[in-house]
């Protein structure tokens, strides 16, 4: 958005993130930075190591090598993270600032502490659960600590109703962005598929994320429910304190909401930069016309000389 | 599961379900169905070993083999010309939905009311003589078992762990009360907790190591704990007693007044007569307030913020770690709060003995807990409640049919074919409620409405 920036820690820093199955490279050396109030889009071909970053980052993987930070305050200095990493530790708390080693941290912790969701490429509601209780599980850890560890919440304390009234109010403020308030006491499976995917977010939502990662949150959808889709993640950027990190195919989602976009193909990264930059990108180009790489150069050739002749034509 | 699949049966009726099959057709199928009694049958029934002595000859019982591949003739053709059509033909059942909510609520009293009077009843009926068979036969085994189906219930149903050695708590609260009891001359009441938290604190040791294992690996290495804790109970004589048992525990009193004929017994100091039936209606109520605590926390457990994780975890894991679900404790939580019941329920049966040995402990018990669990709808205590009286019921009444002597004659024993009808429920339950007796499931937390869903979107847990 923003085209100058004060040099701060940025919110995700992924640095020479390698992930190995067995022989295979899923991810080579993977370096990218996604900024606070941004959509960063993460876009390959199929393949090309996406949800592994996605896997990697939310802790379901450990990577093979590489650092992963996670800083909340823009205050963050620098240098906080190289000595974060040296003391061994996992986590600096919130007090100072909040900056976390996700490679170091196991995947349930990564949401709960360092406050990252996400949502999976086939997704994984509670199918057998009503739409309204999927809100409230993901609100588990707040309500948990409410409820006394159970103890308070069996003998019906007060501090635990009021508790579960403010999940059931930030429940239903979600399912209101999602449009889904009358089927609330419907069970989740029930719903159509683009319902599904809204919930999803909106449940991710639920934890309250400084990052919240989509794995191809589009898939599957007819054009009106992906340009309701584009609003809601608009709405999420702009009025939530929650950066969106963002896996999909369909370009057009690409392209009219991304502020950044991140390019990969074999697992290693190809282009990076705004979407106009990665519209006209060759490397790009040939990748998802899916060239071998000898004739890569070829096409790389022939798109620079269409471009400069659009160019030369288009100025006097 | 669906019938026959190979013949035109199964065609005819997916396409046209009025249709009934061609009778030579069904005929021909049954046909086949008596050949392969015929095939399975020559060796195990055709063929009989007698030995007298050192002696072993064989006996060819061709009669019997003809009357099962008879018999299974003439159900194939009952299945296939009577029951699939009207199978096929036939709405599914949805009772849950039909029945008015007024009605279940005055249905759930009326039960409850039974259940407390239950002992009274039995006295009324049976007289002085017969209801001690009624409530210590009836009343206070099947109340034990529905308390340890309710107690399996939030390992199973709720969380989704499929645990085969759950008898392994319940052994452990017998045995630690018991213990309890006799070395340190603890009162009933005091080891009744105490074998809980032991259970409990067992149940927490067991889940560590085991919780990281999912689905068929749980499932036996908690069979494999079970058989531990057994085996263990068998060769640690010193300790246990091995197969002898523990004998001698002390009866429960009544806050201190013991159920004896004596003049600071139960009955002298309220001036009643003496009769054993004191004992059994205080074991019944003692029983009957476990169950009901069981199910009360259960039931509250179920709408707080653990039992919904516990629901979540059987539906999604991963999905649960991507809320920030630690999952590890929300496992180890169901499976110490399972065990305690357990545990409660073993202090329980020890104190009603008086004497506990290995022999209780079998995995045939958490054999049948389990198929309590299921056939009631995992989940559901309704469910569970009911399946416990129908089977272990089921199993007493089999006892009450000595009539039946007189027509197989005197070597017949109705209480040996108990596992042969557990079988035959369970497949029963099988094909026509997969999802156990209740099979729907009440949301935990409603905004505008109550639901409830429907068995088939509801998962079962994968370990
Ligand atoms: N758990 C795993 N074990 C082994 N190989 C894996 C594993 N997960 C991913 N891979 C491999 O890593 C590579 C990248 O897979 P990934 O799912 O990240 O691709 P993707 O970019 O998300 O593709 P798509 O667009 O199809 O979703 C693939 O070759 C895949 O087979
Ligand atoms: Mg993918």
């Amino acid at each position: 958005m923003a085209a100058i920036r004060p040099s701060t820690t940025p919110l995700l820093s992924v640095e020479h993130l390698t992930m190995r199955f067995g022989g295979l490279v899923a991810i080579d050396g993977l370096s990218f930075k996604a900024e606070r109030g941004d959509i960063t889009a993460l876009i390959g071909p199929n393949g090309a190591g996406k949800t592994t970053v996605f896997n990697c980052i939310t802790g379901f993987y450990k990577p093979t090598i590489g650092r992963i930070a996670l800083a909340h305050s823009a205050q963050m200095p620098p240098h906080a993270v190289e000595r974060l990493t040296e003391s061994g530790r996992r986590w600096l708390d919130r007090a100072k600032g909040g900056l976390f080693l996700l490679e170091r941290m196991p995947d349930f912790e990564i949401t709960a502490k360092a406050k990252i969701a996400r949502t999976f490429q086939n997704i994984r509601l509670f199918t057998g659960m009503t739409v309204l209780e999927n809100l409230i599980v993901a609100q588990h850890n707040a309500l948990m600590r409410a409820s006394g560890w159970s103890l308070l919440g069996l003998i019906g304390a007060k501090s635990f109703t009021k508790a579960q009234a403010e999940a059931i109010e930030r429940a239903t403020f979600w399912l209101d962005k999602i449009n889904l308030t009358h089927r609330a006491d419907d069970p989740a499976g029930d719903l159509p598929y683009g319902d599904q995917r809204r919930l999803e977010i909106a449940r991710a939502m639920c934890t309250r994320p400084r990052l919240l990662c989509l794995d191809e949150p589009a898939a599957g959808l007819n054009p009106r429910e992906s340009h309701d889709l584009n609003s809601l993640l608009r709405y999420i950027r702009d009025e939530h304190d929650t950066a969106i990190l963002l896996i999909e195919h369909d370009m057009s989602v690409v392209m009219e909401i991304s502020d950044h976009v991140v390019v990969l193909e074999h697992g290693a990264k190809i282009a990076d930069g705004t979407p106009d930059e990665i519209k006209n990108d060759p490397a790009v180009i040939a990748a998802y016309l899916g060239v071998e790489d000898e004739e890569e150069s070829a096409v790389e050739a022939e798109i620079a000389q269409l471009q400069s002749g659009r160019t030369a034509e288009g100025t006097p | 599961m669906r019938g026959p699949s190979i013949t035109q049966t199964a065609t005819t009726r997916d396409t046209a379900p009025h249709t009934r099959p061609g009778v030579a057709a069904a005929f021909f199928d049954a046909l086949k169905t008596a050949l392969l009694v015929i095939g399975l049958g020559t060796p195990i029934i055709l063929i009989e070993t007698r030995q007298s002595g050192a002696v072993v000859t064989l006996h060819l019982r061709f009669g019997l083999l003809a009357a099962l591949a008879g018999i299974a003739f003439a159900a194939r053709l009952l299945h296939l010309l009577v029951i699939a059509p009207w199978l096929a033909n036939r709405q599914p059942l949805r009772l849950a939905e039909r029945i008015p909510r007024q009605f279940k609520t005055w249905a759930k009293r009326a039960v409850i009311a039974f259940v407390v009077l239950y002992p009274f009843i039995a006295l009324a009926l049976a007289g002085k003589g017969g209801a001690i068979k009624w409530i210590d036969n009836f009343g206070i085994q099947l109340l034990i078992y529905v308390m340890l189906g309710w107690g399996l219930n939030i390992v199973v149903g709720l969380a989704g762990l499929l645990d085969l050695g759950y008898v392994a708590f319940y052994a452990v609260g017998a045995y630690s009360s018991a213990l309890l009891a006799t070395t340190f001359g603890l009162s009933f009441w005091l080891c009744l907790p105490l074998a809980g938290i032991l259970a409990a604190f067992w149940g927490i040791l067991l889940g560590f190591p085991v919780l990281r294992l999912r689905g068929d690996y749980l499932a036996i290495v908690t069979l494999a704990f079970g058989e531990i804790i057994r085996l263990v109970l068998i060769n640690w004589v010193d300790f246990t007693g091995g197969y002898a048992g523990i004998s001698g525990i002390p009866r429960p009193t009544f806050f201190g007044l013991p159920f004896t004929a004596g003049e600071d017994g139960f009955a002298a100091f309220f001036g009643l007569q003496f009769t054993p039936l004191h004992r059994l209606f205080f074991l019944f109520y003692v029983i009957l307030a476990l169950a009901f605590l069981t199910n009360y926390v259960t039931i509250k457990l179920r709408r707080l913020p653990i039992g919904r994780a516990w629901e979540a975890l059987r539906e999604d894991e991963i999905a649960c770690r991507s809320l920030g679900i630690d999952t590890v404790t929300t496992k180890l939580t169901a499976f110490s709060i399972g065990a305690m019941f357990g545990g409660f329920a073993g202090a329980f049966f020890a104190a009603r003995q008086g004497f506990i040995s290995p022999e209780s402990f079998i995995f045939m018990e958490s054999a049948v807990i389990l198929a309590i669990v299921v056939l009631g709808g995992m989940g559901s205590q309704v469910g569970v409640a009911i399946a416990a009286v129908v089977m272990i019921g089921g199993t007493e009444l089999l006892r009450e049919l000595d009539w039946l002597k007189q027509i197989f004659g005197p070597s017949f024993d109705p209480t040996k074919y108990r596992m042969l009808l557990f079988g035959l429920a369970m497949v029963a339950m099988m094909v026509w409620k997969p999802r156990g007796l209740i099979s729907t499931r009440e949301p935990s937390i409603v905004l505008h409405e109550r639901k409830a869903i429907s068995g088939d979107l509801v998962k079962e847990g994968h370990g």
